[in-house]
Formats: C-alpha cells, structure tokens, sequence
C-alpha cells in the first residue's frame, strides 16, 4: 500500500527533516546507489541526478498532509525544507520495516552541505568509470562549480565511509 | 580514400515521409547507421506503447520518430546555424548521429519494461552505441573517439552543450517530432504547431539553442501543444489501463520464474531478466513481437492469474478505473486490499493505483532549486530572457503541475464472479461503481 510513498516519509523521519529541494534530491539519490530500495528513477539534470518522481512523490506527500513544506526566502532564491507531520508519522506506522543502516548513512549525509551531495552523487553518477574519468566527466557537466582536487579527494573518501559503514 | 566522415553518397536518398513530407539523407555515415540491425529493431517497438489500444491510427514506431528527429535537427544544421560564427560545423555529424540514434535503447513497451525490470533506456543506448554492434562498427569506421562522442551527447555529458540542446531540452527536436508524429498518427487535432517558424528563428548560443523574440508566438503555441498532447494522448486513462496491466503481467512472470513455476511456454526470452544476468544481446534481442507472442501463448498458461491478464492484454479486455485520491482515500485502499483477498482476488495484480503527472514548462533563474535548463529569447538588443519573464501565456503554466491518479481493477471479476457475491457487492459500493 503505497509502499514508495512510505519509504521517502521514512526517510525524512530518520533525518529529522531535510532543509533542501536540492539536497534531499542528493541524498536519496546516494541512499539509492548504496543499495537502498528507492525506485525512483534518475537522469542527469542541471544540478546532478535528479528524479522528476521523486519531486512528484514529495508533492503528493505534502498534499497528503504527511510532508510539511515550509519556505525560506533568502533573498535571491527561495530554500524549501521538509519535515514529517504528526498523520506522516501514522502512516508509516504500518509500513515496512526501515533497511539496517540506512538512518546512519542518512545522519552522515545530513551533516554535509548540498554542493558536497551533489559533488557526491553526481561522482557516482558516473561510478561504471574509472576513477580518472569520473572526475574528467564531473569537470565536464560541472564546468561552473570548478571542483578542486581536494574536494574530489574528499568526495571519494566520503563515497568509501558510506560503503564501509554499509559493510559493517 | 575518402574520409568516411565526410563521404556523401552519389544521390540523395529521401524517405516519404507523413510528418515531414520527405526525410534527406546524403551522408553515407548516416545511410549505413539506418541499416544497421540495432536501429531496423526500432521498427519493431510501438513509439506510444500501449497507446494503439485507445486510438488505434498509433500503430507507428520508434524508427519513424528516429528518423523524424534527424530529419529536423538536419534542418537546424543546414538551414538555421550553418555559417553562424557561434555554430561549429565540426560537430555536425556528431549532431546528426545523436538525433538518428537517442532513442536505440528503448526496450519493448518502454516505460512498463523499464519499470518492472528497473531498467534504463537511455543507459541502454549508451551501450548500444559502445559495445559489439553494427552500429558502433558504423561509428568507429569515423574514428575510433567517435561512439564514445555520440553516446556523451544522448548521456549529456558533451562538452559542446548547444550540440546536447538539440537533442534534450525544454524545446529540442526530440519534443517537435513526437508532439507533430504523435497528432498524426493517433488522429488527434492537438499537437500542431508552426515548427517552420521555429526553425526559422533558431539561432545557437553558447549553451543553448535559443529562439529569436519574434518566434515567442511561435513557441507559446509549441508548449501549449505539449500540454494538450499530454493530458489527451499521452496520460489517456485507457491506454494507461493497457499499460498497467502489461507491468502486472511481466510481475507475474517474474514472480512465478521465482517460485520455480514450470511454464508450458518457457520464457527463454526473459529469464536473464529475470535473474539479473542479462546482456547487451538478450536486450536487443526483445521487441515487441517476442513480447506479443510470449502473452498469446501464456493465455493458455495453468496460472490463473497470468493467464487472465495476457488474455486482457491481448483481446483488449482492459481494467475500469475510478479517480483516486491518495491524500484523502489511503486508508480505503487498505480496506479495498483486504476485501479484495477476502474475495479471492490478489489485490497485488487486480489493485493499482497509477499516478501521471506533467509539467508543462519550468523555469530556472539563477540561484532557485530548480533543475531545468528553460527557453531563452533572443532580444533585438542581444540580450537573452527567459521565455515566461516575456509570455504571459506560458507565464501563466510556469512551473505547475498537474497530476491525475486513478484506481485501477477488474469490474467484470466483481461483477460476474459467482462465489463470494455480498462481498464482491461490498467491494463495488466502496469503489462506488
């Protein structure tokens, strides 16, 4: 019943709310890589990988009255974060069990800021290459961003905690 | 010897065509890629999926589309951008390859394929385009860098990103050709719009290409057609029912491979989908009539079950569907699963919600959240302005989304089933029916 809807509440829920269209579009998407069951499908967009179903998912969930959407004006753009609702936290009541691990790998991905996710995601978007090529493509589609060596560094040792905690 | 890049062929080949009148080929580059097996495959998967079971004109393909978005991404080329000092002419071939080849990778039925089999077509075209086949035989005789060029533009990962544009973009060649391809086939009088006007006031920029401010009218007709063609055609209630029931049949049998049930028709077909093991081979080898003759055989299957949803799919007995908000209906979903296997009938297959949804047009200005790359003017100043900052029209369905969700089942199981009648009577009042 509604399992995938459930499974993005839960999400939220474990992270205790996400502050981000952007960053919550990351961590999902890096959640998935790790082999966590989110089925929403992903393409490359302007920012990264991107899952126009997600977004859809998110609307409805807030429409529901599961997701609470509140919105920031920061001057030159609008931030919008999202929280689970008292009836959220009723509906996944009843849903499946959260994967082991996942609040960890959520907790951990919390804590960095959504030009790190999307450094991250968009890095693993590109996981069949060599790490060389990787970074070579990241340059390509993130020609403005202008990515340094150490935040590729860092990236990848990021890429390896999550992993390694998984493995745990 | 000549540079195959640049080989024309001794007379220009032109195929008949009902959208464009006629398709123009004279690179022999392109000619030998049509021949390939990979791209004659297209010819064998429907381009509107399970649409013909609504308007019944949609019985055209993927390889009629293909040759469409060559066709005008050409005329781009050709007519539009050829001598423009911010157009490479270098990139021309890479260009046209792209146009013919973006679609290669789709799989029998796409979307429902896809989604049971967690599956990504334009991945797929990828591989196609670098791995052992005729088509990338045709693209290496150019050079050896050339595969990995074409599949960069379909992946969006070129470096030239005006090249990417034409093909993926909120107004690419991609959209003008199935939105007019579309109309014609399925009969509908939405769908049209003026793409000569379009084209005749395309200008490349640096990352994009973009429309001249006297085309506005133009493109504002152009969205309002996408918007029309995906609430009338694309997201028709019916067709999605078809296409509901094609997902539940290939669950089924997945899930009955699964449990070692012993088929009388084997499904040698899908087993490597099945289990995970699949090749490049296994995907080229599925098209729409291995699919087509898997489900006329199945009917005769011993599983209920599969056997009722291939004889539905293929003799058009599809399911009746009421609209269904999730917001406020969950907790009557849960009810209806649960008198449904009361009943006899697993709610797995016979329940199903499907959720469409579309946005017209989306915008990104600088510094939002927003993940599109939108439709610039081209000022008489040289400025560029994003297209709702200028059209009230298209201003007006900026960013919103409309979304439609139905509850999908079997009228005729409650309706004509003999056992269990007051709760099959129960299931009809709640669906209201």
């Amino acid at each position: 019943m509604l399992q995938e809807h459930a499974k993005v509440v839960q999400f939220i829920s474990l992270a205790d709310g996400v502050t981000g269209r952007k960053k919550l579009q990351k961590m999902v998407y890096i959640a998935k890589k790790m082999n966590f069951p989110f089925q929403e499908k992903y393409q490359l967009h302007f920012y990264g990988p991107y899952s126009e179903e997600l977004t859809l998912r998110i609307e409805e969930l807030c429409e529901m009255g599961f997701l609470a959407e509140n919105s920031e004006d920061k001057g030159s753009y609008v931030q919008y974060s999202y929280s689970v609702t008292g009836e959220g936290r009723d509906f996944i009541g009843d849903a499946e069990e959260v994967p082991d691990k996942l609040g960890e790998c959520i907790g951990r991905m919390k804590e960095r800021s959504s030009r790190f996710l999307e450094l991250v995601s968009t890095l693993l978007y590109f996981d069949h290459l060599p790490r060389e090529e990787q970074i070579a493509k990241v340059h390509i589609v993130k020609n403005k961003l202008n990515f340094t060596d150490a935040e590729m560094d860092e990236a990848f040792s990021f890429i390896g905690e999550l992993a390694g905690c998984i493995r745990q | 010897m000549m540079d195959y890049a640049i080989q024309k062929l001794s007379e220009e080949k032109v195929f008949k065509d009902p959208v464009h009148r006629y398709i123009h080929v004279r690179d022999q580059v392109i000619w030998d890629l049509i021949a390939t097996r990979e791209f004659q495959r297209l010819r064998r998967i429907h381009q509107l999926g399970t649409t013909y079971l609504v308007f019944h004109g949609a019985e055209h393909s993927r390889f009629n589309h293909s040759l469409g978005v060559y066709e005008i991404v050409r005329r781009i080329i050709d007519d539009s951008f050829s001598g423009r000092p911010q157009w490479n002419d270098s990139e021309r071939l890479v260009t046209l390859c792209a146009a013919l080849l973006h679609d290669l990778g789709h799989g029998p039925f796409s979307h429902a394929f896809e989604k049971v089999f967690d599956l990504d077509h334009e991945q797929f075209t990828q591989r196609i385009l670098l791995g052992d086949t005729d088509v990338n035989a045709v693209l290496s005789r150019v050079s050896e860098d050339f595969p990995r060029k074409v599949a960069d533009v379909i992946g969006k990962t070129y470096p030239d990103k005006l090249v990417v544009s034409l093909i993926s973009s909120q107004i690419d060649a991609d959209r003008m050709d199935y939105l007019q391809r579309d109309a014609y086939f399925t009969g509908v009088s939405y769908g049209h719009f003026d793409m000569e006007r379009i084209l005749r006031v395309m200008r490349p920029s640096e990352e994009q290409a973009v429309i001249k401010q006297s085309g506005m009218h133009a493109v504002e007709d152009y969205i309002m057609s996408r918007y029309q063609m995906y609430w009338q055609v694309y997201f028709h209630p019916v067709s999605r029912s078809a296409e509901v029931i094609l997902v539940k049949i290939l669950q089924r049998a997945k899930v009955l491979s699964e449990e070692g049930y012993r088929f009388k028709q084997e499904p040698v077909h899908f087993k490597s989908f099945f289990d995970k093991t699949f090749d490049l081979k296994d995907y080229i080898a599925l098209d729409e009539y291995i699919l087509m003759t898997y489900f006329e055989t199945w009917i005769l299957e011993d599983d209920e079950i599969l056997s009722d949803l291939c004889d539905r799919f293929v003799n058009r007995r599809l399911f009746q569907y009421i609209d269904f908000n999730p917001a406020k209906e969950y907790r009557k979903l849960g009810e209806l699963e649960g008198l449904f296997r009361k009943a006899g009938i697993d709610p797995e297959y016979y329940l199903v919600v499907d959720s469409s949804s579309d946005l017209p047009y989306d915008f990104y200005r600088p510094g939002e959240e927003e993940e599109r790359l939108p439709i610039h003017l081209l000022m008489r100043d040289g400025e560029l302005r994003e297209l709702s900052r200028e059209s009230d029209i298209v201003d007006a369905i900026s960013g919103k989304r409309r979304t439609d969700h139905k509850l999908y089942f079997p009228e005729d199981m409650l309706t004509e089933g003999k056992k269990k009648k007051m709760l099959r009577q129960q299931i009809l009042s709640i669906l209201n029916t």
